[in-house]
């Protein structure tokens, strides 16, 4: 099964999807921003400045998701000894930090006409901000330490450690008392958002992760190459 | 009707800053990440050009240099 994993089979299918995705990012964008800007309604309490919420939402989301799959996928490169899945991780990396980043952000404007703050300590915010750190942490290590086998094991300790703060994260609302409202939209249970706004949404949250996938597939032909660069010296 | 699409009840300054921020960022890291991307593959390609006969010969026999040669002499 692992064969699959071997980096020449992924150079194949990776060399080629990024235009094919970078096309499909650019029409899902155009039709989610039509929809979140222009289309859905206004909220009854918070007017138009809901709308902050189709951009906040899905990069919030979205850098969680990525974390976790980093964690994942680090733990899974010591068990199974493959190194290609550390490089997946490394090439995760970059989006899911800025998309953290993009939520922290957008957060703050959307906190100025609804809390009247840019900035409040609040529980979901700051656990937000720790994970934006850990991003950075498991960045940093990658540059910082050279050998191979020792930023294996500091990115993936950095990652385990910053996996405990993902669950905070997500039921932060729900232990404390917070400024951030309960989640709206539930797997499992009915979702108390209405579908003119669930719709934009689940745009944005797509465009987003077609987004990720691009910039990971750039990352991952770079990280490749390089390691194909380093091949043509030993020759 | 498009003054009152611009003009967001009074919240445009704050909606649009936060669209704006995402799609610029959006940008920065696509074009940051195509440079890098790049940039490592004209090096690979001068790196390849350096090249021995016999040793191109054993570095073209992988598949994945064959590829990276042939992506690079598309873009």
């Amino acid at each position: 099964m692992f064969k699959l994993f071997q980096p020449s089979k992924i150079f194949q299918i990776t060399s080629k999807a990024p235009k094919y995705v970078l096309f499909l990012f650019v029409i899902v964008l155009s039709v989610g921003l039509t929809e979140a800007l222009i289309l859905s309604p206004e909220d009854y309490k918070q007017s138009d400045a809901v709308r902050i919420m189709y951009v906040h939402v899905p990069a919030a989301w979205i850098s969680l998701g990525i974390f976790s799959s980093i964690t994942f996928l680090s733990i899974s490169g010591f068990v199974f000894k493959n190194k290609n899945f550390f490089l997946i991780s490394k090439s995760l990396a970059p989006s899911g930090f800025v998309f953290n980043i993009i939520a922290l952000v957008t957060g703050s404007i959307w906190g100025k006409p609804t809390w009247g703050t840019w900035w409040a300590w609040d529980a979901r915010i700051t656990s937000m901000l720790i994970l934006a750190l850990f991003y950075a942490l498991y960045l940093i290590s990658w540059r910082v330490y050279e050998n191979e086998e020792k930023v294996f094991k500091i990115s993936t300790i950095i990652s385990i450690l910053g996996i405990i703060n993902v669950p905070i994260i997500k039921y932060s609302v729900d232990w404390w008392n917070t400024l951030h409202q309960p989640a709206s939209i539930n797997i499992l249970s009915k979702s108390s958002i209405h579908s003119s706004m669930l719709l934009p949404l689940l745009l944005m949250t797509a465009a987003f992760a077609l987004f990720s996938l691009l910039i990971f597939l750039m990352k991952y032909n770079t990280e490749l190459i390089k390691i194909k660069n380093k091949g043509l010296d030993r020759l | 009707m498009i003054s009152e699409l611009l003009f967001m009840n009074g919240y445009e300054t704050y909606v649009l800053s936060a669209f704006c921020f995402t799609l610029l960022s959006f940008a920065a890291l696509y074009l940051v990440t195509k440079v890098q991307f790049v940039k490592e593959q004209n090096k690979f390609v001068t790196r390849f050009g350096s090249l021995t006969t016999d040793k191109a010969k054993t570095a073209k026999s992988q598949k994945i240099n064959k590829e990276i040669l042939a992506n690079a002499t598309k873009n």
